[in-house]
Order: C-alpha cells, then structure tokens, then sequence
C-alpha cells in the first residue's frame, strides 16, 4: 500500500496556504484544543515522547531540546524558526512554506505555547520571496482572524509571529548565526555554551527549530503519538545514544534524475528505492555513480561500493538518521538526495562544492576561513589538470581537521565542507588519481582570473 | 583549595576565575593565542590556543576527545589542561593517570601539538611572508609563533589572495590588509573600548577584511591602541613605520607625562632617540592601553627647538655659558636676593618635575631661608576629563574603562605633597605672578609652550632675577636672567603622583642632549653636594622626610607603583 502523505497531504489542494482553506481542512482545531484542554508540560512532554528529530539537518530530539530552557524563566523567551534554508538541493522547507504556511504555523503556535513564549521570529532566507509572501500573508490572516496577538482565543496566551527576511548567507542557517543575523549583526555563529536554550535572541533563552520540525509538531498533536511512532525506524537496541528515526520526512532529489521532486515518505527508505521509484530512475537512461544522501555536507555515497558482508551497495542504505553515518557520511541532514551520474567527473563535482563551502564559509575560524579557501584552490588547479599527486593527501589532510569534531572551529559549516571532500577522495580516489595523471583540463574549467602582480 | 593541572603539574588557582590560558601561565606554561586579550571580549576564533582538557575526579581522568579553545574554557577544581608542550614538561611530577583509549589516540599533547601547527599552516595560507619588509618582523606574534609551533615549509603552492592595502584607514594608521590573520582584535577595541566602531569586518571566508564603514576613518583618541594589539604586521602605525627594525630598538619602562592618568608605558629608542611609545599593562594605573596625545606626544624630546645649553643674559643679550661657570653665579645670585628680602623670591615648581627633582629643590630652597616662598608651576588644563567608551553620539557610556584627564601634567599631586610639606600649604603660580618678586627660580620642564602661557595670564610681572629652566622658549624664558635647559621625562630616573595617588617610579630610557644636565643634579649642586646623583639615593631621603612618601622607601618597589592613600588635596 503507497504510503498516503500527511505533511504534504494539502499541497496540491486549491486554496492550500490560505487560512480558510487550511480550516476547511480541521485547521487550527489542534490548536484550540490544545489550548483549552492541555498543560504546556504535557505539550513538551508529548513531543518529547513521539522522538520526533529536528528536521534542520542534526537531528537533535526536539523535546528534550525544549526541556533545556530554564525553568520558571520569568520570559521573554523566544522560538526562532529556521526557514534559512540554504543546503544545496534542499527545498523541502520551501514548499511547506509556499504550499501550506499555516500548517508550519500552527506548529509555531503549538510549540510557542509550549515553552511559554510569547514572541516567534520566522527567518527565511532572502531568496525565497514567494515563500516569504505566503507566509507573511498567512500570518496577517492570524492576526485578523484574532489567532495571532494578545489574548488568543479568550485562553491569556498572547503570541506574536514575525517574519524576517535574511540577506542570502548559508552561515545564517547555523542556529547561533542566526539568532545574530537576526539581532542585526554579522551572522558570526556564537561560541557554545551558553546554549540558545539558556541565552539566546537578545541574550534570552531562545529555541531555534527547523520549519519542517514545525509541521511535524502540528502532526504530533493532531495525530497523536502512536501513529507518529507508526512510521519510522526504531531505535537500534545495540546502540544505547540511538533516539530512532521516527515519522514521516520530506525527502527531495535533486541532480541527475528524470524526476526532481519532493515526497513525503516514512523514515528509512533507501537511496536506490527513492531514486529509482520516486524519481524516474537516473536521468537519460544513465547509471548512477556517486550519491549525496542529504545535501553538500553530508559527504558521498559510491553507488557500486560493498558493504560489508552482504550484497547489497551504499545506494542501498537506509535513509534514517543512523543510515548514511554508516557508510563514512557525516549523516541524514536535510535529507536533500542529489544524484550524480557516471559521467560527470568527481573533480568538477568536487569543485563545485568546494567552490560552494569556501563562498560561504563565515570566515571567523582560521581552519575554515583559510582551509575551504586552500581546498578550493587546490581542486581548481586539479580542475584545470595541473594537479599533483600529493595535492589529494593534503586535501584529505585538511578536511579531516576543519570542524567542530576535532574541536577546530566554532561551528559545523566546516565539518560539512571538510565531509564531501573526504569521502570522494577516499572513495573515488581511482578517478581523481587518473584525472591527475592525464592531466586533462577539465571541460569546465576556465582559468584563473589573472591577480596582480605579486 | 581547587587545583588546575597543566601538563601534570598542579597549580592552585585559589578563587580566580581563570582560563586555560591564564591556569596555564600560573603553571609556567606559556599557551599561544592571537585573538585572546583581556581586556577584549572573547571570541575564540584564531584558533591558536587550542588545548587537550579533562577533568579528574576521585583519581579517575576524563579527557575530552576533541581540542578546545583554552581562552573559551574556563577551569575548576581537577581541570586537567594538556598544552602542545607536554612533551617539554617537568618529567619529574607524576603522570595523570590518561586513559589508555585516549592515548591511543595520540599520546598526550599530539592533539594539541598538531592543531596549532595547522592552525599556523592555515594562517599562513594568505600572509604575503613578506617579513623583509614588514615593520612588525622581530615582534610578529605570526613569526614568532610559526618559529616555535609551526611547520618549516608550506604546502601551498596556489597563488596567495592579494587584497588591496588600505592606507586611508586614518591618518595615523595605514592596514596592510594580506598581512591580516583576522583575529579582529581591533574591531573589538573600538566597538568595546573607546566605543566609537569605526572597525568592521568586510567580505566573507578567505575573502574577508578588516575596513571601516564608508566616509568614517578609524579617527579617535584612542586608535593607537589597535596597532599595539595587531599580533601582526597587518595594522601600522604612520608615525612610527619604517623608521627603525624593532631589534635595534631599547626597550624601557616609562610613565607618560601627558596627562594626570600618568599611563605606564614602554620607551623604544635607539641611540638616545625615542621612537615610539606603547601601553604597558598596568590595571593599578590605567588598564591595557594609553590615548593617542600620549603615544604620538613624544615628539617633543626629538625636538630641535630645545633649549641644549645653558644660556646668561649679559649686558641684554643672551650668552651660552658652561655649566662650571654658572653654577656659582646663579648660587650668588639666588643666595644675595633671598638675604635681601627673602619674603620676595620665590621658589616655582612645575607639575612636570619628579617627586625626588621637587624635593631637592624644595630643601634648597627653604634651605636658603624658610620665608622664601615655594609655588606650582601653571598647570595645563585643556577641557574636560575625556571617558570611554563613547556611545553612536559621542556621549560617554558606564562603565569607564578609559579616561584621558582633562589635567596635561603626570605630577601634580607629587609636587603639591612636596610643597604642603615644606610650607603647610601650596601656593598657585598666578598668585605668585602678580606679586612683585625680586628673584623667581623657575623649574619647567614643560612639554610646549602652550601649557606654561595658558595659565599665566596677562599681568605677569618679571622679578628682577629669573632663573628659568625649561625645554622650550616662552614668554617665562623670555625674561629670564638665566635659561637653563630642562630634561624631558625620557632623560630622568624619578617618580610621579598621578591622579588616584599612585606613585610610579620609572627609569632613564635616553641621556639628555650632552650640555643637559638633570634638574635633579642640578637641585644637588645647588645644595652644594658633590658627585652625580642618584635617584633612588633621593628617594630613600625623600621617604624618610617626607611621612607622605614613606612608601617609597621600600628598596624594591612594586613594578605597578605603590599606591598612596592621599589626603583630599
């Protein structure tokens, strides 16, 4: 039986990210409900018992990241609701934003109610003007409708939602960097602690929480629990820090498939199943080679390489939290699936990321300021068929110390420009050694602008 | 008592509140930082102060897997901080008990080790290596550290970023903007020191720098300061660049005589001429760094308007004079007018003399005759107190941190205790002016010309005899019988009071000119003793006469200055 998606079950409906058809629909009845018969503890507590998993990319449980604000704070608390998404072939967030804001909105609702805030800052990213429109348009509707403001619904709770529009920088997807774009400040992510939990947006306790975590919220407390855990991969018993991989997750492909879409799906499909049944196969009837299981960062798969004591490849692991980390990947992520096929060279591939990573490296910490600076040159050069031998051990080298696991930088954006890097060296690094040797320039490859001289 | 451990050796941090890089300088370890300073706020960016850090507890040792920031860390009882020197520790101390499956990883210290030395690696991804030209090379905190922690060759063979210099920055400051490793302690200075943020960061990744915002120059009293802070060559100073190698340069410790904050300061000169001026730690004077008017108002010790020799006014004009000719005619002369009435010659002594140069010339003075008459000098006043940090408009923000005094002078409250001593109660240079004095000795030693004529007034009357001794010409000299030439505060061994009463006692960093004698040789001579005088031989003298001076008796004194409890003068 398909699976019959449920955060993406209105999209296509007419009327969907309007407030009266988000009603006609059962919209807001959560909400009301919620508010009338529920304590905000028993709020936290349901969503901290579903295992639901931030859906920003690090998949931290969503609950327990609640319990961490101080108790009895005497306020103001704040939620910031990532919408910055900035991941290379992620749009998930995008269409829950453009196709049905009140959905996310209602989670915001629920979640605010839940820790005991009274104010929501809604950062989107600057690019997405129709999703900033649809949401700002659906939260005038709230107010109007009175289910924005002071006094909700008679109940005391007061909630105010603003939209912020960002200036387009991938760093301000990094929590702390964006609660500091938000104060108006460079986007520079924050040393930890303190956590946001316990000093924040205007240094007050602050949630951040990604737009899809805001929607499965919705779903969580309409719902209920037991078909939340219906979906899903439980935890793995031999593996006592595993929360599990529960509920239903927007995944979308991107790159070399005939069909780039979005679909919602339980927990723990696998690369070949998405790609193959979800979206048409690989594109002009090629094969696949290398696969991104959930954005740049996240690092590659080698489609045809073994896994160990069984048939079965790296395009057939699970897409759960645990799954990629399996095979050398740094995890699930955004879950944005980017296919690439065997004859599109791993050197441009790889350039194009670093190129990517070294563009939006914030530029605070010295490993990732000057090493996505170093790599990106290093590729070029490779790019241009002027590599060395030696150039793919120091890349290798370089990726491996940038980021916040070998403790050299403040924040994770260089662990995931490290991430790709090392895993194509390391598993396609047949193909990177014979670009080498036949010192072919690549076709995309232009040559350096000229600098000054030195 | 809570117990820190850097690389085994225990070290008792009592109740402070300390980071890595502090526990670890009380353990005698030195921690490599850039971005870290005290006075600053901490971003932990630079990378360079990364350690291994654990935390014993009832004998067992837990070791972090990853290295941190020492200066982001703070420690508490059984932190245990493992520096990339581990293996330069004192192997005589027992071995914490590391956990095998740590040490697999690499044995204590590797971890460390090896993220400076790419820290390093990194830094130098982009730094032009351009140390032959560079001002800051012999001081560079990016040499020495690459030296000590780094690798002997790079592996970058790419062609290095080579943004544009910025020598509009200010008119004091010029940036070389690759030489930068962007620890951004300079913007941090001015957005949380003197409060005026003209510093900001520009660009992203490898692409980034330091610039000011459009049609706003880094212009503030304070800007000095960040060339001092620039651990690089990247930020430099306009008034001191290429004008020496710092190797050839002789390091000494000062006090800036600027203004009543009495700065403590660090000399550079070279073959008797001062070259520079920088802040010298100090939190009992003024913190970390020093104003502007006193790091670029040197100058007036190189001048060539000065006063070299002695010089006597015979039959009207004015003839230079050797030091063994005019000592005993300005010693017959001051004697004659003071047993002619001694209630009309009086003794001036400026804010600008040591405590010790006040003293001698005091008991020369009364010494004479109890009725002759001790007065200040004028003491230049210019506005108001100065505080930083300043808000968006100029107006100043709690809590100071920052304040130039209004009061030009370092010594005021030094001279002032001297004359309250010898006559009960001081006695202002414009009181004395108006009085018509038959001999005045006049001890300057004033910086410009400005600071003696503001306070003078219009109706100064000359005494019949004037004994004047300063650096420049004004209208005092211009009267005189005699000019004797002054020293500046670069030439002398001596102390100053400043404004909250702390005494600080400072070293010659240059000799005078080769006729300038000392005003407190010259005070000695007078008083007919014989040989060179020793400072500190006054002091010990002072300290004994002078109850108020006590502290300084004390054979070593404390580096950051003794502190005197000051009667509300």
């Amino acid at each position: 039986m398909p699976y019959e998606p449920v955060l993406l079950a209105r999209i296509d409906k007419p009327n969907s990210s309007k407030l009266e058809g988000y009603r006609a629909d059962g919209g807001y009845a959560t909400f009301e409900r919620v508010l009338k018969e529920l304590q905000p503890a028993q709020v936290i507590a349901q969503v901290k018992d579903s295992g639901l998993r931030g859906r920003g990319g690090a998949g931290f449980p969503t609950g327990l990241k609640w319990t961490f604000l101080p108790q009895n704070h005497p306020g103001p608390i704040y939620l910031c609701v990532n919408a910055d998404e900035s991941e290379p072939c992620t749009y998930n967030n995008r269409i829950l934003m453009e196709k049905d804001p009140h959905q996310v909105i209602e989670g915001i609702m629920l979640s605010c109610y839940a820790i005991k805030s009274k104010c929501a800052y809604f950062y989107i990213r600057y690019e997405y003007g129709d999703g900033f429109r649809s949401m700002q348009s659906a939260v005038e509707e709230l107010y109007a409708a009175k289910l924005l403001g002071k006094n909700i619904l008679g109940s005391g709770f007061d909630l105010d939602i603003v939209v912020h529009r960002g200036a387009g920088a991938y760093i301000c997807g990094e929590e702390t960097g964006l609660i500091e774009s938000l104060e108006g400040k460079r986007a520079w992510p924050r040393i930890k602690p303190p956590f946001p939990a316990v000093e924040g947006a205007f240094r007050k306790p602050t949630i951040v929480n990604n737009v899809e975590t805001m929607a499965c919220v919705t779903q969580i407390m309409k719902l209920g629990n037991a078909w939340f855990k219906s979906l899903g991969v439980p935890p793995d018993p031999k593996n006592p820090r595993d929360a599990g991989s529960y509920g239903p997750k927007l995944y979308t492909l991107a790159g070399h498939v005939e069909k780039p879409i979005c679909v919602e799906l339980p927990m723990g499909v696998t690369i070949r199943e998405l790609v193959e049944k979800h979206g048409g196969g690989v594109w002009k009837g090629r094969k696949a080679k290398a696969v991104n299981p959930g954005g740049l960062s996240m690092g590659f798969v080698d489609v045809n390489a073994k896994l160990k004591d069984s048939d079965l490849t790296e395009y057939d692991i699970p897409l759960d939290f645990n799954g990629p980390g399996r095979v050398a990947c740094l995890g699930l992520g955004t879950a944005a699936v980017t296919v690439i096929d065997d004859q599109t060279s791993m050197v441009d591939v790889l350039h194009n990321v670093c190129q990517f990573f070294s563009h939006e490296s914030c530029g605070q910490c010295t490993p990732c300021r000057e090493g996505t600076g170093w790599m990106l040159k290093i590729v070029d050069r490779l790019r241009r068929g002027q590599g060395r031998k030696e150039d793919l051990d120091i890349l290798v080298d370089v990726a491996d110390r940038i980021g916040i696991m070998p403790g050299t930088t403040i924040c994770g954006l260089s662990d995931g420009a490290g991430w790709p890097v090392k895993t194509a060296i390391r598993k396609f690094r047949a193909e990177f050694e014979a670009a080498i040797k036949s010192g072919a320039k690549s076709q995309y490859a232009k040559s350096l602008e000229v600098v000054g001289a030195h | 008592m809570p117990t820190v451990y850097v690389n085994d050796k225990p070290v008792e941090i009592g109740t402070k509140k300390l980071n890595c890089i502090q526990a670890a300088e009380l353990a005698g370890v030195f921690v490599p930082s850039y971005c870290w300073h005290e006075a600053l706020t901490v971003v932990a960016s630079c990378r360079m102060c990364l350690v291994e850090v654990g935390d014993l507890k009832d004998g067992k040792l837990a070791m972090q897997p990853r290295v941190l920031p020492g200066c982001q860390t703070p420690v508490k009882d059984g932190t245990v901080i493992v520096t990339g020197e581990y293996d330069k520790r004192d192997a005589s101390l027992p071995a914490l008990p590391y956990d095998p499956g740590y040490v697999k990883g690499g044995a204590p210290g590797v971890r460390a080790k090896k993220s400076q030395a790419d820290t390093l690696e990194g830094l130098l991804i982009n730094h032009p290596l351009d140390c032959p030209v560079c001002d800051k090379a012999g001081e560079c905190k990016l040499q020495d550290f690459s030296f000590k922690y780094g690798r002997s060759e790079s592996r970058m063979v790419d062609v290095k970023n080579t943004p544009a210099n910025k020598p509009q920055l200010s008119s004091k400051i010029t940036l070389f903007t690759d030489r930068c490793i962007m620890c951004t302690r300079c913007v941090r200075f001015t957005r949380e020191i003197s409060g005026t943020a003209e510093l900001m960061v520009h660009g992203r990744g490898h692409h980034e720098e330091i610039d000011t915002f459009p049609g706003k120059p880094l212009e503030n009293k304070l800007a000095g300061n960040v060339v001092d802070l620039c651990p690089v060559g990247a930020l430099g100073s306009k008034d001191f660049l290429y004008k020496q190698r710092v190797w050839y340069l002789k390091e000494s410790d000062g006090v800036c005589s600027r203004c009543s904050t009495g700065c403590s300061i660090h000399v550079d000169s070279n073959k008797d001429i001062v070259y520079r001026l920088r802040a010298r730690t100090n939190p009992e004077a003024q913190g970390f760094f020093m104003c502007d008017e006193g790091r670029y108002g040197y100058h007036f010790a190189n001048s060539t308007e000065r006063f070299l020799r002695p010089v006597a006014k015979v039959d009207g004009a004015l003839k230079p004079a050797a030091w063994n000719v005019i000592t005993p005619q300005l010693k017959q002369a001051f004697a004659k007018a003071v047993s002619d009435n001694a209630k009309l010659v009086v003794g001036v002594l400026s804010p600008f003399l040591t405590v010790e140069e006040a003293f001698l010339f005091a008991t020369y003075f009364k010494g004479l005759s109890a009725d002759v008459r001790l007065a200040i000098g004028p003491v230049p006043v210019v506005g108001q107190d100065d505080k930083y940090p300043k808000d968006v408009k100029g107006n100043a923000v709690e809590p100071t941190k920052f304040v130039i005094h209004a009061e030009k002078c370092p010594n005021r409250r030094g001279v002032e205790a001297v004359l309250k001593h010898f006559q009960g109660s001081v006695i202002s240079f414009d009181k004395v002016a108006k009085d018509s004095v038959s001999a005045m000795w006049f001890a300057g030693g004033y910086p410009d010309k400005v600071a003696v004529e503001a306070n003078m007034g219009m109706d100064w009357k000359t005494p019949g005899l004037l004994i004047a001794q300063d650096l420049f010409a004004s209208t005092v000299t211009a009267a005189a019988t005699f000019i004797l030439p002054a020293t500046t505060s670069f030439e002398k061994d001596g102390t100053f009071v400043n404004h909250a009463g702390l005494a600080q006692t400072f070293a010659r960093s240059v000799k005078p000119p080769t006729e300038i004698r000392t005003e407190l040789q010259l005070a000695f001579d007078m008083l007919g003793r014989r040989g060179l005088v020793q400072a500190a031989a006054i002091r010990a003298e002072l300290a004994k006469a002078i109850p108020f001076f006590a502290g300084l008796g004390a054979t070593k004194l404390a580096a950051n200055g003794v502190r005197f409890e000051l009667p509300t003068v």
